[in-house]
């Protein structure tokens, strides 16, 4: 059951720790072309300097399509965000894939993500795959390996193979994103 | 030093990779030039001061802007403010006031060079191609490591050559030309991908219009959007004071293009975006833009509030008595000071205050829905911005269209989406 105070699932999303190799949890659908504006809303500008309580407005203006509630009342810290194309399209803010990391969504499934989305996900250690996501409906209950790069629907008994990361961007997600890999390689250490 | 060969993206990233690459290579590039803006750059700071790496290696070349907040809205954007001028302090990068002007604009303007690699926290980063740089977006992490430590890793993507030829008809501009390409791609046709843009009609586009199609890539996905090096770019270096920041650039004449793309604007009509998607777009004169009430109208943004576009809207304005319908509001918003300056000198801004807009300090102002200006339930704006997604303009609530500097003036004058072509004639 969810906890449906957005403050609390943040609290709780902070001290969820991800086993990329045995993620589990239900899919939440918020479709095709989702904006950062409507993960992290303009108008919620000057809460970027606390990112908890910016986190409590995640996602607030994507429709679900189960529940007519907000994302944050609806999700469980644990589950998945399933999108159609062009997932994080629009602005660089980092805060919209830093926030859905903080409030313990396990990974973002999509059928496509956008390019400044994609590299800043990794980055602040937001797992996200693509993958075919015609198969997933909200509610289905997802078992997911990263390393392996396999999707599995329990809810429907279908598995569905992920693409795989690009290699320098897996050492960086591996590394526990960007800061981590340069605090730790004194600099940039890809080749 | 690398061959220069192939799309300007490719001899770009090869001279600053230090090594011939082509796309599809994993690189690293060093940096030139990077920006923060105060939306972005306070997490860049938090994030440079957890791992102890608060430096920059290229203080002449980085700029902090404090323009999306100008001035702040209240005391946790001021406090941020605050942390960006203790930045700028610390590692000797430059700033860029509140009043100063949207990044974009001052960036071009006043730092970014042909051949530079640009990378700033802010998407509209791309707006640099029109120089011939290789400007991209990226998030307050990966720009703070570039700024740290003056290199970034790169895929360098496919590119796309964009042949433009044919003269805009009178009331149609670059901006109905950017629109009607991102409408024909969709908004991830571009993704992961360079365009470049080419042929008589690039070459005829001044540096402010060449601007306004560069600034609009990003809504098509791309990573970048470059147009070449030319005499305009000299030139227009040159009413700079900088000329020595120009060099040729231009595509190697046997450069291998992924996708080829020709344009003939002499057709082209002007263009609107509908609600909640950049792609969403459609001729002035389709049925979809028809009878939709315009409440408020937005002359501003790192698209279109160059002098140019100012100048264009206020003629619009002037020729009609300065009368703009009753139940509009005008807000404008100057790209810099230096053009609030110029329009003030030359009389714009008395047009459109004569006009009752109202007229704030240069910045982002209204277009990303955190600064003044939010619409109300219901409402519809217009605006000659970059974005209409749910939420922009501040309300989820309410529809934000996309048009030209004329469509927006005609459309104030109106009181509804207008084609400007009929507003001009009037």
């Amino acid at each position: 059951m969810s906890d449906e105070d957005p403050a609390a699932n943040v609290e709780r999303g902070k001290a969820i720790d991800r086993d990329l190799s045995n993620l589990d949890g239900s899919a939440w659908d918020v479709g095709d072309g989702v904006s950062t504006d409507l993960i992290a809303p303009g108008r919620y500008f000057d809460l970027r300097s606390d990112l908890d309580r910016l986190a409590e407005h995640t996602l607030e203006d994507a429709d679900l399509v189960t529940t007519d509630d907000r994302f944050m009342e609806a999700m469980e810290p644990g589950d998945f965000v399933v999108a159609g194309e062009n997932f994080g399209q629009g602005s660089s803010r980092e805060h919209a894939p830093a926030i859905i990391e903080r409030v313990g969504v396990s990974a973002v499934i999509a059928e496509s993500v956008a390019r400044i989305f994609y590299r800043n996900a990794v980055n602040v250690g937001l797992p996200i795959v693509t993958c075919d996501t015609s198969g997933i409906s909200e509610g289905d209950d997802l078992h997911v390996d990263l390393i392996e790069g396999v999707v599995e629907n329990r809810t429907t008994g279908e598995t569905i193979r992920v693409d795989p990361l690009p290699d320098v961007m897996m050492t960086i997600l591996q590394d526990g994103g960007l800061k981590a890999h340069v605090a730790a390689n004194d600099g940039l250490e890809l080749e | 030093m690398a061959a220069v060969t192939g799309t300007m993206t490719e001899q770009i990233l090869s001279e600053k990779a230090g090594e011939s690459v082509t796309s599809g290579d994993v690189t690293v590039v060093d940096v030139d030039k990077a920006l923060l803006q105060d939306g972005t750059g306070p997490l860049t700071v938090r994030q440079l001061r957890d791992i102890d790496l608060e430096q920059c290696a290229i203080p002449d070349g980085t700029v902090v802007f404090l323009d999306h907040q100008a001035p702040p809205m209240n005391d946790r954007m001021a406090n941020e403010h605050a942390l960006l001028r203790e930045f700028v302090d610390e590692v000797g990068a430059q700033l860029s006031d509140v009043g100063d002007g949207i990044c974009h604009q001052v960036m071009n303007y006043d730092y970014t060079a042909p051949g530079d690699v640009l990378v700033g926290a802010d998407s509209h980063t791309v707006t640099g191609g029109a120089l011939g740089a290789f400007a991209t977006g990226m998030g307050s992490t990966d720009v703070g490591i570039g700024l740290a430590l003056g290199e970034t890793w790169m895929k360098v993507p496919p590119v796309d050559r964009f042949r433009i030829e044919g003269a805009f008809s009178p009331g149609v501009y670059a901006k109905d030309l950017i629109l009607r390409i991102i409408g024909d791609v969709g908004a991830d046709g571009e993704n992961y991908r360079a365009m470049e843009f080419v042929g008589p009609t690039a070459e005829a586009m001044r540096i402010d219009e060449r601007m306004t199609v560069a600034n609009m890539v990003v809504e098509a996905g791309a990573k970048a959007g470059l147009f070449p090096s030319d005499e305009t770019t000299k030139e227009f270096l040159e009413s700079r004071e900088r000329v020595e920041d120009w060099q040729p650039i231009e595509p190697d004449p046997d450069a291998e293009y992924d996708r080829e793309y020709e344009y003939d604007v002499s057709d082209l009509e002007p263009q609107v975006a509908y609600p909640h998607q950049v792609d969403n777009v459609v001729s002035v004169t389709h049925d979809r833009v028809q009878d939709v009430p315009i409440h408020q109208a937005f002359l501003g943004s790192c698209t279109n509030a160059r002098y140019e576009d100012l100048q264009i809207a206020a003629e619009i304005i002037a020729s009609h008595d300065y009368e703009v319908h009753p139940d509009t509001r005008l807000i404008v918003n100057p790209a810099s000071r230096e053009v609030y300056e110029r329009a003030m000198a030359d009389g714009l801004m008395e047009t459109f205050s004569k006009a009752g807009a109202a007229i704030n300090t240069a910045g982002c102002g209204i277009c990303y829905g955190g600064h003044q200006g939010a619409l109300a339930d219901g409402e519809n704006a217009i605006g000659a911005n970059n974005r209409n997604f749910k939420g922009r303009f501040g309300n989820p609530k309410a529809d934000v269209y996309l048009g030209s500097p004329a469509t927006v003036a005609a459309s104030a004058i109106r009181g509804e989406i207008a084609d400007p072509r009929a507003v001009i004639e009037a």
